[in-house]
Order: C-alpha cells, then sequence, then structure tokens
C-alpha cells in the first residue's frame, strides 16, 4: 500500500481529492485528507455577505459531503511536516507516514502584520471581508451606517482573489445609491499598486470605471501602520488618508505550519516549480492553489486549472515518467461591477487580460473587458458551478490552458 | 532596444530605463543613475542594500519584494524608504542595474 496525503480541505485540497480518487487504484493507494474545519466555506461568496445579497448560510456545506466514500478524511490541526521524514504531526500527536504530499493549505490574512490594525477597532470601525466573521461584521455596521469616508486599502501584495477589492468598491458604490445615501458617502481606493490593478490594459480600463463611478484612486500608497484614534491610515513616507470606515485587505500569507516546517518563503509560501506543479524541493511534493509562490493569481479558477496540470504529473510521477504537463499561469475572473453587470479577466503568465470575446461552448460568449450583463450572470453561476462541479472535481466546459481565441491584441 | 550611456558607458535598456543585463552594471553608473533618480550620495547604507538586490537577482532571477528586502537584508522598512524616496523595491533595482521586480498578479 502507498500512502498519499493532501493537506488542507479547500478548494484546491478537496478539487485534488475527488479527482485522484476517481483513478488511483484502492488496491494499491490509501487516500487521506487533513483540514482543521468541518465546515466549507465558499470565500467568493464574502464579498456579497456585507450588501446583504448573500446570507452566511448561503456559503457553507460540510466539508464531508464533498469527501468521495472511502478515503480517511482527518479534522485536526496539522503541526508540523517533515519532509525529510516523509511524516506529518497533527496536533493530537498522530503521525502520518507518506509516500506522495499534496499541499493545499491555503492563505488567509494576518492583520497583525500591521502595526496598529488589529487593535480594539478591528471589526469595530475597521473590517475585513474575506473572512466569514468579517464579512458579517460589515454587514451588521453598513446598516446603521449613516455616511462619510470609506476607505479600501490593499496592504501589500500578493492577496488572494486580486479583483475582490475592486469588486467591494463597485458594489458599495451601486449598494449606497441603493440605500439613496451616495451622496453621503466618499469611496476612495488606497493601494501599493501603481494603478488599479496589476497590469497595464486592465488597470487603465478599472481605472477609468473607478473614475465613472466617482470613486478616488489612491495609487503607490504603502501602509506603515493605523492609527485608529485618529481614524486614519498612514504610509511609509507619511503619507495620511482619514477614515470613518476602513476596509482593509490584510497581509496575506501561507499558514503558520508553513514555517513551522522551515518550508516556506517570507510570506510563507511554499517555493513550487511554476509549471510542473512539483516543490522546488522534494519530488514527492506537489502544491497547489493559494499556498504556492506563483507569480499566477491566487483563485478559485486558478486552483481548477491547476489541478489538472497536478492530476496529469501525479501520475507521471508515480509511475516514473517525466512530468509533462505545463500549467501556464491561466486565470479567468469574473468581476462584479455593481447594478447588475460584470467584466470578465481571462489572462495568464505571459499574456496580459486583454478585450475581445470569450468562448464558452453552451452558453457563452462572454465580453472580455467590458461590462455587461451576461457576465454578471456568469459570476452568479459561478456558486453553483462550485458546489456541484468544481468541488466534485468534474470537467468544466473551459480549458485548463489559457486560448488566444476570441481576444484583441 | 534603446541604448544608453551611463557613466561612459554604453549599456542596453529596457523602456523603462532599467538595465537589461546586470553584468554590465559598475559601481560609478550606480551613482549616476542614482543621481538622475535624485539620490545625491550613496551611503554605505544605500551600497548594502544594492549588493543584497544584485545577489538576491543573481540567485532567483528577480529583485526582491520589500517585505524580504526588510527580512533578509535586515534593513528596516522605514529606512528603506528614507534611502529610496518612492519605492525602494523599483528604485533600488534600477540603481542596482537589475530588471524591474516581477509585480504580482
Ligand atoms: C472575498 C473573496 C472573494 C473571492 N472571489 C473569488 C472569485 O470570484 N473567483 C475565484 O476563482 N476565486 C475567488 N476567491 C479565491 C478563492 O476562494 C481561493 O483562491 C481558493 O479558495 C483557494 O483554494 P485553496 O484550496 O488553495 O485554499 P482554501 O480554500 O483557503 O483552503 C485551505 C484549507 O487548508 C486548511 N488549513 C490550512 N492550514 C491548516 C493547518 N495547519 N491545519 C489544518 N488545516 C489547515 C484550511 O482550514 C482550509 O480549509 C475569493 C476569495 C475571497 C476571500
Amino acid at each position: 500500500m502507498r500512502n498519499l496525503v493532501i493537506l488542507g480541505a479547500g478548494t484546491a485540497g478537496t478539487m485534488m481529492l475527488n479527482k485522484l480518487d476517481s483513478i488511483l487504484d484502492k488496491e494499491e493507494w490509501r487516500i487521506t485528507i487533513v483540514d482543521q474545519y468541518e465546515t466549507h466555506y465558499y470565500q467568493p461568496g464574502f464579498l456579497f455577505i456585507p450588501f446583504g445579497i448573500y446570507t452566511p448560510r448561503d456559503v457553507v456545506n460540510p466539508k464531508q459531503d464533498y469527501f468521495p466514500p472511502g478515503v480517511e478524511s482527518i479534522f485536526a490541526q496539522i503541526e508540523l511536516i517533515e519532509p525529510e521524514k516523509n511524516q506529518i504531526i497533527l496536533s493530537n500527536g498522530r503521525l502520518l507516514p507518506y509516500d506522495y504530499l499534496i499541499i493545499a493549505t491555503g492563505t488567509k490574512i494576518n492583520p497583525q502584520e500591521t502595526e496598529g490594525m488589529a487593535g480594539p477597532e478591528w471589526h469595530k470601525s475597521i473590517f475585513d471581508f474575506y473572512t466569514i466573521e468579517g464579512a458579517k461584521g460589515l454587514s451588521r455596521f453598513l446598516k446603521y451606517w449613516e455616511g462619510g469616508r470609506l476607505v479600501l486599502n490593499i496592504t501589500e501584495m500578493p492577496i488572494k482573489c486580486p479583483v475582490a477589492p475592486l469588486e467591494f468598491v463597485f458594489l458599495a458604490d451601486w449598494w449606497f445609491t441603493e440605500q439613496g445615501i451616495r451622496d453621503r458617502v466618499e469611496i476612495e481606493f488606497v493601494t501599493p499598486l501603481p494603478g488599479a490593478f496589476t497590469k497595464p490594459r486592465a488597470s487603465a480600463v478599472f481605472g477609468d470605471f473607478l473614475g465613472k463611478k466617482n470613486i478616488k484612486l489612491i495609487p503607490d500608497f504603502n501602509i506603515a501602520r493605523v492609527d485608529s484614534e485618529q481614524k486614519k491610515i498612514v504610509s511609509w513616507e507619511e503619507q495620511e488618508v482619514p477614515y470613518d470606515l476602513l476596509v482593509t485587505i490584510p497581509t496575506n500569507m501561507g499558514d503558520t505550519v508553513i514555517e513551522r516546517s522551515g518550508m516556506g518563503d517570507e510570506l510563507n509560501f511554499v517555493p513550487t516549480d511554476p509549471h510542473t506543479l512539483q516543490s522546488k524541493q522534494y519530488e514527492n511534493i506537489f502544491v497547489i492553489g493559494d499556498a504556492t509562490d506563483l507569480p499566477s493569481s491566487k483563485a478559485g479558477s486558478v486552483a481548477h486549472f491547476q489541478s489538472d496540470i497536478l492530476q496529469e504529473n501525479f501520475l507521471s510521477a508515480i509511475e516514473g515518467r517525466p512530468l509533462r504537463a505545463k500549467y501556464d499561469g491561466h486565470a479567468n475572473c469574473y468581476i462584479e461591477s455593481g447594478f447588475g453587470k460584470g467584466i470578465l479577466i481571462d489572462f495568464n503568465y505571459d499574456t496580459e487580460p486583454l478585450p475581445g470575446k470569450f468562448p464558452l461552448p453552451g452558453i457563452g460568449p462572454f465580453s472580455l473587458l467590458e461590462e455587461t450583463r451576461m457576465n454578471h450572470y456568469g459570476k452568479v453561476m459561478f456558486r453553483w458551478m462550485y458546489w456541484n462541479l468544481l468541488l466534485k472535481g468534474a470537467e468544466l466546459p473551459i480549458e485548463s490552458e489559457m486560448l488566444m481565441a476570441g481576444k484583441r491584441l | 532596444m534603446p541604448e544608453k550611456i551611463i557613466a561612459g558607458k554604453t549599456v542596453n535598456v529596457d523602456d523603462e530605463g532599467y538595465l537589461v543585463d546586470y553584468k554590465e552594471w559598475t559601481e560609478e553608473m550606480a551613482l549616476e543613475i542614482a543621481r538622475a533618480e535624485g539620490i545625491e550620495e550613496l551611503t554605505d547604507r544605500h551600497l548594502l542594500v544594492i549588493n543584497f538586490m544584485r545577489a538576491e537577482f543573481e540567485a532567483n532571477g528577480t529583485g526582491p519584494s520589500i517585505r524580504r528586502l526588510n527580512k533578509k537584508s535586515g534593513v528596516p522598512t522605514k529606512e528603506l524608504y528614507q534611502l529610496f524616496p518612492g519605492g525602494p523595491a523599483k528604485k533600488a533595482a534600477r540603481i542596482a542595474g537589475i530588471t524591474k521586480p516581477q509585480g504580482c498578479v
């Protein structure tokens, strides 16, 4: 018997579990998956909770419901990975030996990395929306807010779902309009990037949207501290931005188990081959999803494209064949832009988001880098696809490799 | 590819003025690039950062992020911004003669 252990039963871990369970020979392989929590959160849904579009109940399901029968699932904290000994130590003291390991422990926010952020005003006038607690807190806060300065701040890159902060301010603009108080709210988008987004063409398009929606862009702002008494954020160069409500995307880091195990970079992300998804240090370890140090986006769609590549390379690895499948950095993101519309971007390591059409057999085409109702439906549909197809490792009508068809250069 | 004469030497630069081949860099060039960026003198602290940037680039093929710079070189983040006003990662990369650090997506 050979042991495959999967660390983390979030988007990527659950997907890999289902894919590999359906193809590995059960006489030969024992598969074990470990996670600390029993509840699976549909994280893209967190964006909608502050505005009352989704309730917390709309974004949860038991993890167990997505595990195929016959696999061993363990709910416990992972204490340590010992790659030299090919074993895992759980916090309950249990040892898990493995022949192959898949790391899918994701990333989470670390407000304590920024001075003054996680203090007494945390979840009172300073909120995140990357956790269920933050999203719920914001939803309560916004119900009673009379208006003022809403400042959205990205602490540092990389962050998971790098378009989510833009979606948040787009939706806020729509929501305050619906509430009839848009004229009493100033919205500012404060980012360490030189523009609205990372890549030039998309950045220009999103910058225009911000302008049209009367949202002020403050670029090149690297936050040093939050002064929660004076209600202002201060950059390393002493630039100050006052707020009444601060919505922050705190520093995103990999889990501390990666640090404890000495396997991460300065943000606890695991050095990973950008094409094969094999760990750069250990041949029998693969890494997928937000836990990697890849320069691709940290998104569910990315984890999905990676899962096809990882499946192929995993089969090659266990049979001693060279790893031929190559991940190209493909990402595909629906961006909610408010008022029932959305924008779609599709890109990879080498090709930045371009305008044009995105063909999707049976459903599409969607418009790229343009605001349409159809793109909004794409986003709405994504939740259904996530629970019913994506997590179960089913085929989606979309290629893992980025295609140029429809794109305009 | 555009060419540029820096400290008397003709070198290739990219569209944004970053050196294309970090091996063409000399310390004299660093001072000239720094002055064009508004930094009059290169102190030992500047040079420490610049040499660290070059070592990182040699090892990893890309310049470090500010967090990495801070963590691995030991220079406090606040000081990095004082040494290289307007963005330590990019500015120090330019002066160190390495390519622009890859932004993340
Ligand atoms: C607000 C928001 C909006 C988003 N919108 C989109 C979107 O529109 N489209 C899109 O594609 N993506 C979106 N994403 C991103 C997407 O949710 C993530 O990229 C995706 O969930 C990553 O999957 P993962 O498996 O790598 O990590 P996760 O799903 O986060 O799973 C990691 C798992 O590892 C477990 N774990 C970690 N450490 C330990 C430990 N020490 N012991 C035990 N268990 C551990 C965790 O409990 C967790 O279950 C969004 C994310 C957020 C926060």
